[in-house]
C-alpha cells in the first residue's frame, strides 16, 4: 500500500508540474490546463506548474474584490472555494496523503536518518486554522492600501512551497529578477529552510502546523464520502495504529480527526484485527473487512 | 434503529455541504470567475513568490 501511495504521489506531482519546456521558454506554463485546480498545495507561479493553486487563487481574488464589485463582476472566489469544497466533501484530507507534492517532499526528507525524530507540540497544530482564516481570507480582504488593494498574505510572507517551487526557479530562469531581492525574499527563504530542516526530524511539520489547505480539507474528515472508520467491536486498543501514523494520532481515540491524511498505514500496515475500514458513502471498501465479516457469519 | 438515524444524519451532513459547494462552484462559473483565475495563473505573481 505504501509503494502504491508513493507511486500515486509521484504521478500527481508530475501531472501538476508537467510543463518541461520551461528551460527553453524561461517562463511559466500559460496553457488552458491552468483552469484546473491543483488538489494539493502547488504554487502556480512554478515554471513547471500546469494547474492553479487554490490557496493562491483565493487570495488573489479577495485582495481585488472591491475592484471586481465596482466593475460589476461578482468575483469572491466562489469558483475556487466551491472546487476545493467539493474535493473536501468527497474525500476529506485524502489529498494531503496521496496527491500533495509538498507533502511528498516532507515525507522524503523525514526518511533521512539524521537526528532524533520528534513530534510537534500539539498546540502548534491550531496555527493552520489561523493561517486559513486570517492569512488566506481575512487579511487579503480587509487589510488594504490607500487604493483598496489587499495583499496575498500567506503567499507573500509564509508559503515555503512558493519559494521552493517558484521563487528560486524563477530567479535562476530570469536573472534580471535578482536585482529586486530584499527582505521579503529572505524572510520567505528563512521559512522555507525552517520547514525543510524541520521535516528531517518531524513528520510533515508544515501539514501539521501551517498548511491552510490541510486545515480546510480536515474540516470534512468526519463527514466526507470517503473516510476511515473504526469498527469498535474489533478494536483491542493495542495502540499499533498510533505507532505508524505520520500525523501522530491514535485512530481509535480520535476517529475522523482533522489531522488524519488517510494514508491508510494504520489500516494496512498496523491493525491486525480489521478495526479500521475504508468507507465510501457509508459502505465498506475494505476487502479485509468484508472477508472477516463473511467468516463470522 | 439508532445506527440508521446516525447514518441518515451523516448522509445529510455530507450532502448539505456538497450541495452548497456545488452551488458556489456553479455561481462562480456563471459569473465568469474561471477566466479571472486563468488570467491570474498565466502571470507570474512576483508578490506571491517573495520577489518584488
Amino acid at each position: 500500500m505504501e509503494s502504491l501511495r508513493k507511486l500515486i504521489q509521484v504521478i500527481a506531482t508530475l501531472l501538476t508540474n508537467g510543463y518541461f519546456l520551461f528551460p527553453q521558454t524561461k517562463n511559466i506554463y500559460q496553457g488552458p490546463l491552468k483552469l484546473l485546480c491543483s488538489p494539493g498545495l502547488n504554487c502556480y507561479s512554478c515554471p513547471a506548474s500546469t494547474t492553479y493553486c487554490p490557496i493562491g487563487a483565493i487570495q488573489q481574488i479577495l485582495l481585488g474584490v472591491r475592484f471586481s464589485f465596482e466593475s460589476g463582476s461578482y468575483f469572491f472566489s466562489s469558483y475556487v472555494v466551491g472546487t476545493i469544497g467539493l474535493i473536501g466533501t468527497l474525500s476529506g484530507r485524502i489529498t494531503c496523503g496521496w496527491l500533495c507534492p509538498f507533502g511528498l517532499l516532507q515525507e522524503l526528507l523525514y526518511k533521512i536518518p539524521i537526528g532524533k525524530k520528534r513530534e510537534v507540540p500539539y498546540v502548534l497544530r491550531y496555527l493552520k486554522y489561523f493561517m486559513l482564516i486570517a492569512f488566506v481570507f481575512l487579511f487579503p480582504l480587509l487589510l488594504t492600501n490607500d487604493w483598496g488593494m489587499g495583499k496575498p498574505w500567506f503567499c507573500k510572507y509564509v508559503c515555503p512551497a512558493g519559494t521552493l517551487e517558484a521563487g528560486i526557479p524563477m530567479l535562476l530562469l530570469q536573472p534580471d529578477l535578482r536585482a529586486t531581492l530584499g527582505f521579503l525574499f529572505y524572510n520567505k527563504l528563512f521559512w522555507m529552510f525552517i520547514f525543510l530542516i524541520w521535516s528531517v526530524v518531524t513528520s510533515r511539520p508544515f501539514c501539521k502546523t501551517t498548511c491552510p489547505l490541510g486545515a480546510f480539507y480536515g474540516a470534512f474528515n468526519k463527514i466526507s464520502f470517503i473516510k476511515l472508520e473504526l469498527v469498535k467491536a474489533n478494536c483491542t486498543e493495542c495502540g499499533a495504529c498510533a505507532k505508524v501514523c505520520p500525523m501522530g494520532i491514535q485512530f481509535n481515540k480520535d476517529e475522523g480527526s482533522a489531522e488524519c491524511i488517510m494514508c491508510m498505514r494504520c489500516m494496512k500496515d498496523a491493525c491486525q484485527f480489521g478495526a479500521i475500514q475504508l468507507t465510501y458513502g457509508g459502505s465498506s471498501l475494505s476487502a479485509q473487512q468484508r472477508i472477516s465479516k463473511n467468516n463470522t457469519v | 434503529m439508532k445506527k440508521n438515524t446516525k447514518n441518515t444524519r451523516l448522509r445529510f451532513a455530507t450532502l448539505l455541504p456538497l450541495i452548497v459547494f456545488l452551488a458556489l462552484f456553479l455561481f462562480g462559473v456563471n459569473a465568469g470567475e474561471p477566466q479571472r483565475v486563468l488570467e491570474q495563473a498565466w502571470n507570474i505573481c512576483l508578490d506571491c513568490i517573495g520577489i518584488g
